[in-house]
């Protein structure tokens, strides 16, 4: 069924009865051309670029619970195109451009708003840092305003500008950053994989790899044995078991990333916000919830719940940024399992495994990444070669040397 | 989460630093081949379940300790000083 508005207006007025599934529930075949381990944002796209841009149909994603239920749905949506080194650069660029056609591609209201993100620097150091990036962006041919003081008033008048501990001394703003509808991706990718004959198969966990004289021939799952000659494993804060079951060992660990909503209010805070010296990110979802968040738990860990300090944490740096926050009810918070790498870069590689691909390492970073990734991911189970803006995602940089370390923090994992 | 430091008792996590995977113990040699120190410095078990980690005792007694602790339920087993282990 194709969306429009006069859909929603008839269907409006007849009860809304006449919807149908936005994609059918089949059983696991047999055998098919390529595999997608994991249903979440970037295993959806990939499917979905599979098959539109290369018309690669007989595919499966393969979901040990249901579609969205991982990261894509726990995260908190900011989508931005604010990196600095080559390798980063070109590819969070080409994110961005797919995410301004993505609700046209895919009939889907993803509620994409480029609303504008402002990130606050604190010190002169730390706003050369950002002269320069905000340079490199431009260079990369996407947009970016240096803001003073008075230029950060002018869109935030609400922070707290006479602070003693991090006076804010400007801004770095880039316009077409923003959000989006974080469930509303998976939907939009799972509808169009669907379409174009991708079979998400919900429930079904992959247990087990298949290998034969070097070579991947399939996947056991909870739904029985499936092959296929290409196996991409997706799978986000998962991505050690899963690659353990091929022999392999990550360079990554896990970690619990919190999230915090409060209660719905009328419209306050109009851009994403982030003050990189507190740890502390915010913005306004649609439905009125201030969305925030902060920095990780910092230890290795896979329950999708956080502990009590970094609340107390993220709430002071808040409060620290914006007192006005103080008077909000938070309603609820939540973890998410992120597979942290050691220089905060993402992993789009081949295996020593023949057929055997990984998409792995986005950290707290990859909802953004969600389109570009799969495009990325798809270019190169389909054709066997990285596609262009993502060359330099390989799994042996570490061991060659070849570091993404955006942030320069070394190869500890959790300071990502 | 609390921690059971050997030397100051049982202490809110606030009080330690985390490191890492027990890996980081098992430095190469100088003159290692390079797959050795991508192992070290990079490639993890990280397991869903039991797992030993390197804490440092950073507003107590400034020992690293060796934590035995499930990733899972953050339930933790065991506490040692790097100091004392037996190689
Ligand atoms: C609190 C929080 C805030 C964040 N904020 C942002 C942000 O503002 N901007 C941004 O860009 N990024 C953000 N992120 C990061 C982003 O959400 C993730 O990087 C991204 O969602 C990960 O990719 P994914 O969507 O494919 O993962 P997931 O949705 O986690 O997909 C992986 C899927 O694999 C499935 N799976 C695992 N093992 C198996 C198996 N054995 N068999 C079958 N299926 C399996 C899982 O069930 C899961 O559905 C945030 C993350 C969190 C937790
Ligand atoms: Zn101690």
């Amino acid at each position: 069924m194709r969306y429009s508005g006069l859909k929603v207006i008839t269907q409006g007025l007849f009860g809304n009865a006449g919807w149908t599934p936005a994609w059918r529930d089949p059983a696991p075949k047999a055998e098919y051309d390529a595999i997608i381990i994991g249903g979440g944002g970037h295993g959806l796209a990939t499917a979905y670029y599979l098959a539109k841009n290369h018309g690669l149909t007989n595919v499966a994603v393969l979901e040990k619970s249901h579609i969205g239920s991982g990261n894509i749905g726990r995260n908190t949506t900011i989508v931005r195109a604010n990196y600095f080194l080559p390798g980063n650069s070109e590819f969070y660029s080409h994110s961005l451009k797919l995410w301004e056609g993505m609700e046209a591609d895919l009939n889907y209201n993803v509620m994409h708003s480029q609303r504008g993100l402002i990130n606050l620097f604190h010190s002169d150091g730390q706003r050369d840092a950002f002269v320069r990036r905000g340079n490199a962006m431009i260079n990369q041919g996407d947009d970016a305003i240096l803001l003073d003081r008075e230029g950060v008033r002018e869109h935030l008048p609400y922070l707290d500008f006479e602070q003693t501990r991090f006076p804010i001394y400007g801004g770095l703003l880039h316009p077409r950053g923003g959000s989006a509808r974080h469930d509303a991706v998976a939907w939009g990718y799972a509808r169009g994989a669907d379409q174009r004959g991708v079979d998400l198969i919900q429930n079904c966990e992959v247990t087990g790899i298949d290998i034969a004289n070097g070579k991947v021939v399939g996947v056991q799952t909870t739904r029985g044995a499936i092959r296929a000659k290409k196996v991409g494993i997706i799978v986000a804060g998962r991505s050690s078991q899963v690659a353990a079951m091929a022999g392999m060992r990550l360079p990554i660990e896990s970690h619990i990333l919190q999230a915090f909503v409060t209660e719905g209010l009328k419209p306050v805070i109009n851009h994403v916000v982030s003050f990189g010296m507190g740890h502390f990110y915010i913005s306004q979802s649609d439905k009125g919830g201030l969305v925030f968040g902060g920095d990780l738990d910092f230890y290795a860990s896979y329950a999708s719940r956080g502990n009590l300090p970094m609340v107390e944490h993220v709430m002071e740096a808040g409060m620290t940024l914006m007192p006005m926050i103080g008077r909000a009810k938070v309603l609820r918070s939540w973890g998410g399992i992120m597979d942290m790498s050691p220089d905060g870069s993402p992993i789009i590689d081949k295996t020593h495994i023949d057929g055997l691909f990984i998409d792995c390492g986005w950290n707290y970073g990859g909802f953004k990444a969600v389109p570009a990734s799969g495009w990325c991911m798809a270019h190169l189970m389909a054709t066997g070669e990285s596609h262009e803006v993502a060359r330099k995602f390989r799994l042996d940089r570490f061991a060659t040397g070849h570091l993404l370390d955006e942030e320069g923090t070394g190869s500890q994992h959790n300071l990502h | 989460m609390r921690l059971k430091c050997p030397l100051c008792g049982d202490r809110d996590r606030r009080e330690f630093y985390y490191y890492g995977a027990e890996d980081y113990l098992h430095r190469p040699a100088e003159g290692a081949p390079l797959a050795d120190w991508d192992n070290y410095l990079h490639l993890r078990d990280n397991p869903a379940g039991m797992t030993r980690d390197l804490w440092y005792h950073e507003a107590g007694c400034a020992q690293w300790l060796c934590v035995t602790r499930n990733t899972v339920t953050h339930e933790i087993s065991g506490v040692k000083l790097v100091a004392e282990r037996t190689k």
